[in-house]
């Protein structure tokens, strides 16, 4: 274990950081600026470079989707207000932080461009009420970019990165937690029936493996009814309060927004009347809550989520109980737990990575790999994985899933009859090349 | 007939030898005492016959069959380190466990109303194992052993944790089940229980059975055809009137009364002993010294243990 400890953690360390510096590949991101106020705004990072256009959208569209670029921003030409809105095609989810990017520095310009005109309309006699605070809330500007996912076959789909963002670590962290969880709790009850010395007296009416099999799976079972005790609940209270939303509202399709977050933008131009804008603004937040809960595709997601529950729990549930079966109290389950918890801790720290890299190697690797997949995988779901990755992932699991079982066996079936000894790494090797 | 039969048997665990070409019968309808010091194999030998373990080498026949996984419901067993779920209700865990040994959930509820009634635990159906003592507990256990009538009984250290009452009723029932057509293999240090139960044994040590048979003919073999002879209106040595070929290996003297411990030649019979004794003294009893299996037990083990390392340090 002092070796092996550090050994894992320098790993930790090393390996995402490691393929970090693989994923250095440069993004590029299309620029099509019909105002002309954001040119050479955009400045080039180490990640990304942004190179404008001068064509019209519907051929940048085009060859967009042709072309190895990352993404294509459209900055459409307003006649009365500023351009505070925009759209953001890419092939996949967009990554967060270049979102966020962009809407920083087309924020800062049009703050800019308002101030500007401010100080133009100030040139008026100084008795003037306005105040510092009272300019500096009017220019305020909140810029809005609707992202658009591009398919292979050219359809359109507005995407919602937030929402991604939400749902793919609210999903890794419930696998996390329900692998913990209900995987503690097989190892305790294994523990318990040793302690108890109960279970040679079930084994000798079972199999060893009957009975480790037996307990996964009740467990396993409570964990699922559970989860869909959680769901059934869920899904009432979303689709109660998204249909009193509905009620007060008509639903709007993404072109529809487009255009209302171009007149909003208006609105926002006429200083004085901020107070109507932000209502405006309320409800075309409520709008996009419901357009982004129906962009979620909650079968797939429900789906994914019980597969990647069901066999990532099975796994480490398997292992968790060689562990219990290995030792003769809870106590001493610290240094064989240690490779259990890694890897799911691992995973619940790269989830942040991966969210801002969904498509990257980290991301790839990470759920590919089938200790930590299961939370990964859950976590890049929403933002769209090829269906290659997906089926190679499960695969792997199921894989993963089967070595677990067979390791486990062998370690519980010698590990349940083994009472006050101390048992080593060196010790479960041991049972593993027993026969029988 | 032996009810069962392991041949040759051979278990090793990594560098350990935990049985070595055992051989052993179980004739039907006795109660086989299986004998042996800590960590001489005896458990890794149940576990075998429980199909718990499997052998590395060696058969096993039932009833003449090599041993099948279906003859499980037909061998009751009662480990040494024996547990209940704590938090479980006693009933319920009894209808699980008699349900694992392939009784039908009407079945097993009959057998364990009768059993609760016998043992006087019925008041105790829905309580917590945990509120039960351990007696109490052990009762549990031993009826969830029996439940399914098994035709082969194992105990393993039946008697270990029991008071003595407890003892008491236990062995009453294992004599019971015997006269219904059990037969019993039970383990065990406690030599008492040995004499008084069992009229098989065999001896494990260092993973070998070294002496097995029915405990008359050991005890026949093990005795040295040595005499206590009690008398009085003596004084003197009995030495001094008894023929050479007779043994005289002590003799004590408490008020007036004397013991003598003489053995005999082994083609003498004890009434020459008295016809030698009779002219001289008053004799009032004369016991044959037969050795207790306590005796056997400690002389045949540790001897092997002598053997084995002179053999050893042989080798070095």
């Amino acid at each position: 274990m002092t070796v092996l400890g550090p050994l894992l953690m320098a790993a930790i360390v090393i390996v995402p950081v490691y393929i970090a510096t693989m994923s250095n590949e440069v993004k590029t991101l299309s620029v099509i600026d019909e105002t002309g106020f954001f040119f050479g705004k955009f400045k080039d990072s180490e990640s990304i470079k942004f190179h404008y256009l001068v064509s019209d959208i519907a051929s940048a569209k085009a060859s967009f989707s042709k072309s190895g670029d990352y993404a294509l921003l459209y900055i459409p030409k307003t006649e009365l207000s500023l351009p505070t809105s925009a759209i953001l095609y890419s092939k996949s989810q967009v990554n967060i932080n270049v979102l966020s990017y962009i809407k920083t520095v087309m924020g800062k310009r049009v703050e800019e461009l308002k101030l500007e005109a401010k100080l133009r309309d100030l040139k008026l006699p100084d008795d003037s009420k306005l105040t510092t605070d009272d300019i500096l809330r009017s220019i305020k500007a909140s810029v809005e970019i609707n992202t658009i996912k591009i398919g292979n076959e050219g359809k359109e789909e507005k995407s919602y990165p937030e929402v991604s963002v939400i749902l793919g670590l609210f999903s890794g962290i419930l696998i996390y937690f329900f692998i913990f969880l209900f995987g503690s709790q097989v190892m305790r009850g294994v523990i318990e029936e040793k302690t108890n010395r109960i279970v040679e007296v079930i084994i000798s009416s079972v199999k060893p493996f009957q009975l480790m099999m037996g307990k996964i799976t009740g467990i396993g079972l409570v964990g699922l009814t559970q989860f869909l005790l959680w769901v059934v609940l869920t899904g009432a209270i979303v689709t109660f309060v998204t249909s009193s939303f509905s009620s007060k509202i008509k639903p709007g399709s993404a072109t529809e927004q487009l255009i209302q977050s171009q007149a909003k933008g208006m609105t926002a131009m006429q200083l004085p009347n901020a107070a109507d804008s932000t209502k405006v603004t309320g409800e075309q937040s409520k709008n996009e809550v419901i357009d982004a809960i129906e962009s979620i595709d909650f079968p797939v997601m429900i789906g994914m989520f019980i597969f990647f529950f069901i066999f990532g729990y099975l796994m480490y549930a398997a292992l968790f109980a060689a562990v219990g079966s290995a030792v003769d109290s809870e106590a001493d389950t610290q240094q064989f737990m240690l490779p259990l918890t890694v890897p799911l801790i691992v995973a619940i720290v790269m989830a942040q990575y991966v969210l801002q890299e969904p498509q990257g190697p980290v991301a790839f690797w990470f759920s590919i790999i089938p200790l930590t997949s299961p939370v990964i995988m859950m976590v890049r779901i929403p933002f769209g994985v090829s269906y290659y990755q997906i089926i190679l992932s499960m695969v792997l699991l199921v894989a993963g899933f089967l070595g677990a079982t067979w390791l486990a066996a062998k370690i519980y079936r010698t590990g349940i009859l083994m009472y006050g000894k101390k048992v080593s790494y060196k010790e479960l090797w041991k049972w593993l090349m027993y026969r029988n | 007939m032996d009810i069962f039969i392991a041949k040759n048997i051979t278990k090793t665990f990594a560098q350990h030898k935990a049985l070595d070409r055992v051989d052993i019968n179980v004739p039907e309808g006795s109660i086989f005492g299986l004998l042996g010091p800590n960590g001489a194999g005896k458990t890794t030998f149940i576990r075998i016959v429980n199909r718990i373990l499997a052998p590395d080498e060696g058969e096993l026949f039932f009833y003449g069959k090599p041993l099948s996984p279906s003859d499980i419901f037909k061998i009751g067993y009662l480990p040494e380190e024996r547990g209940l779920y704590k938090k479980m209700k006693i009933g319920e865990q009894a209808l699980y466990l008699a349900q694992l040994k392939g009784l039908s959930h009407q079945d097993a509820l009959n057998k364990l109303r009768y059993w609760f009634t016998k043992f006087e635990i019925q008041g105790w159906w829905n309580r917590k194992v945990e509120e039960l003592s351990k007696g109490m507990q052990q009762k549990v256990q031993f009826i969830v052993t029996i439940i399914h009538e098994p035709k082969l009984l194992i105990f393993d250290e039946p008697f270990s944790g029991f008071d003595p009452i407890n003892v008491n009723l236990l062995k009453e029932e294992i004599l019971e089940l015997r006269k219904k057509g059990s037969t019993i293999i039970f383990s065990t240090h406690n030599m008492a229980s040995v004499e008084e139960l069992c009229d098989h044994i065999a001896l494990i040590n260092n993973a070998r059975k070294i002496l097995d048979g029915n405990v008359w003919e050991i005890k026949k073999t093990y005795k040295t055809n040595t005499y206590e002879v009690q008398f009085t209106r003596f004084d003197g040595d009995t030495r001094s009137f008894l023929p050479p070929a007779f043994e005289v290996l002590e003799q004590t003297t408490i008020n007036e009364h004397f013991i003598a411990r003489i053995r005999i030649p082994a083609d003498a019979k004890p009434n020459d002993l008295i016809r030698e004794m009779l002219p001289h003294v008053m004799i009032q009893s004369v016991n044959e010294i037969i050795p207790s299996m306590n005796d056997i037990f400690i002389r045949t083990v540790t001897s092997q243990n002598q053997d084995s390392s002179i053999s050893s340090s042989e080798t070095i």
